[in-house]
């Protein structure tokens, strides 16, 4: 498999969404309103430290969840999108692999996804320490748990959404379709949040997050095997109307 | 440079493409003719390794189109035109092309050089830098030959390239094509239009899931389509016509008019003339008459259709 190909595919998927706004809004849209809404509750009434000390980690995990959200526009549409304007076959006759392709469009909806997720919370983590401070004596943000959520869970958590995307677009044919079968995605983080919050798999243990990201990088491999053998250019060619 | 030996690809119970059989040489324009539903996508689609065969061999430039290490090299000796162009809308002329310009591994001096050679000689060079959601239909077809070209292949697949194109357009397309022909290359052209195959393919395949006939334009017409000579005489006697038939004839009589079926006639009508001249015959005229494209090609797909 030959990164360069892949690079030339995302690199043409970049310039695309440059032009289509409604791409562009629905990756920044919600990290943006959701760090300033989170960093907004926080001032309206004065929280007590060890409140904040278990609210925190929670309010970031969710994050988690919005990495499974937020590559959902962008990765269907890089499939099925070529399908609907049918630029996918004069792709397919070019000198790629059917690996480099899926790699390309994992590439375009991974990297501008994790950039907005991480610019959100980086957002999320100024407002909160800057409203926090009083309560804390000292910045919450960053520490290790909040780095291995960003860092580690929410990039695993938006290669398992790019991936199956990229499987449910392979298997249907309309846009709005693959998104709302792309959405259900973020059941399993919310599960995981759920779980967090009845203290069952408490979020602020780093074991408890470095468990679930080996759990999210085992389904990446195993998702990305299931992209490769579900992109069949036969039916993508003859079934697809 | 196109070879296929029994080519067959079947959906289900549904057979699209039939033991196809036919052989394309390099420099030549094949064309493959034939009604919708025919199995003439599906043919390129084989070719360019897009789907695979179900039985059969094929192979370009003796590349086999089913060894996944030979497809890539395929891919790369071949430019795809299909009959909905695929282009980028969002992005501009140029970009469209850089970017299939990149896959193909062409150098940026190349790149650059061949863009704006093909953008200039389809004159396109001016709108280069709009989006092509605005082009017309022509302008973007016009665009999707330049793609298949970008990177210099020399074998070039073309699916209904004027298919919906006002007259000017369409004539424009196809005077880019016969320039290929100058470069030497290689163009498999899949039309329905009898007139466009006549005018730029060196040879033609007719085909209706099976290839029902294979030859130039000139040889199908005469071959399958077949001639005629008509002759008028003066009065049709009785005599006229038993010498006529003595010959074993496909004909038909009409009023002092006899028009004969015949596969040569050059050869064939001093015989025959002198048949009916020696029956007591007064000839006033004889005419050889040729079947068109259009014959030969009804023809071939009812004939065996009917079978």
């Amino acid at each position: 498999m030959r990164l360069s190909k892949s690079w030339v595919i995302a690199r043409k998927d970049f310039k695309t969404f440059r032009r289509k706004k409604n791409v562009l809004y629905s990756l920044l849209i919600a990290p943006i309103m959701i760090s300033i809404l989170l960093s907004v509750v926080l001032t309206v009434k004065d929280i007590p430290a060890t409140t904040l000390s278990y609210l925190l980690p929670a309010l970031s995990f969710l994050y988690v969840i919005l990495a499974g959200v937020v590559p959902t526009a962008i990765a269907s549409y890089t499939v099925v999108g070529e399908k609907v304007e049918k630029t996918l076959e004069p792709l397919l006759a070019a000198p790629v692999t059917d690996g480099e392709i899926l790699l390309g469009k994992g590439i375009s909806a991974f990297l501008p996804s994790i950039l907005a997720i991480l610019g959100g919370s980086v957002l999320f983590m100024v407002l909160s320490d800057v409203v926090t401070f009083k309560s804390f004596g000292y910045y919450f943000f960053p520490n290790l748990n909040t780095a291995v959520t960003l860092f580690l869970m929410v990039p695993l958590a938006i290669l398992m959404s790019v991936e199956w995307n990229v499987v449910v677009s392979g298997r249907v044919t309309d846009v709005r379709v693959a998104q709302q079968l792309g959405g259900l995605i973020v059941l399993p983080f919310a599960a995981i949040y759920v779980l967090g919050e009845i203290n069952v798999v408490p979020l602020d243990v780093t074991s408890n997050l470095l468990i679930i990201c080996g759990i999210l990088a085992l389904v990446d491999v195993l998702l990305f095997s299931i992209a490769r053998e579900t992109f069949q250019r036969d039916e993508i060619l003859t079934k697809w109307k | 440079m196109i070879d296929a030996v029994g080519l067959t690809k079947k959906f289900g119970e549904l057979t699209a493409v039939d033991n196809l059989t036919l052989h394309v040489d390099e420099g030549e324009i094949f064309g493959l003719l034939g009604p919708n539903g025919a199995g003439k996508t599906t043919t390129v689609r084989m070719l360019c390794c897009l789907i695979s065969k179900t039985a059969g061999q094929a192979s370009i430039a003796g590349y086999d189109v089913s060894n996944e290490a030979d497809a890539l090299k395929i891919r790369k000796l071949i430019g795809f035109v299909p009959d909905n162009v695929g282009l980028y809308e969002a992005l501009s002329a140029y970009d469209n092309l850089d970017f299939y310009g990149k896959l193909y591994d062409v150098s940026d001096e190349k790149r650059k050089e061949n863009i704006e050679n093909l953008l200039k000689m389809l004159g396109l060079w001016e709108k280069r830098d709009v989006m092509v959601g605005t082009f017309s239909k022509g302008m973007k077809q016009k665009l999707a030959l330049a793609r298949a070209l970008v990177h210099e292949p020399q074998v070039l697949f073309l699916d209904e390239p004027t298919a919906n194109l006002d007259p000017e357009a369409a004539k424009t397309v196809r005077d880019f094509i016969l320039d290929l022909r100058e470069q030497k290359r290689t163009v498999f052209l899949n039309t329905h239009n009898l007139d466009e195959a006549r005018k730029l393919c060196d040879r033609i395949g007719i085909l209706n899931t099976s290839l029902r006939g294979l030859g130039s334009p000139q040889e199908l017409e005469n071959n399958v389509g077949g001639r005629a000579t008509v002759i008028q005489l003066e009065r049709l006697t009785d005599e006229v016509l038993s010498s006529l038939k003595s010959l074993d004839l496909d004909m038909i009589v009409g009023e002092n008019k006899v028009t004969i079926r015949l596969t040569q006639p050059e050869k064939e009508n001093p015989a025959i003339l002198d048949a009916m001249f020696r029956a007591g015959g007064k000839i006033q005229s004889a005419t050889i008459v040729g079947s068109t494209l259009e014959d030969a090609y009804l023809k071939l797909v009812r004939k065996e259709a009917k079978e």
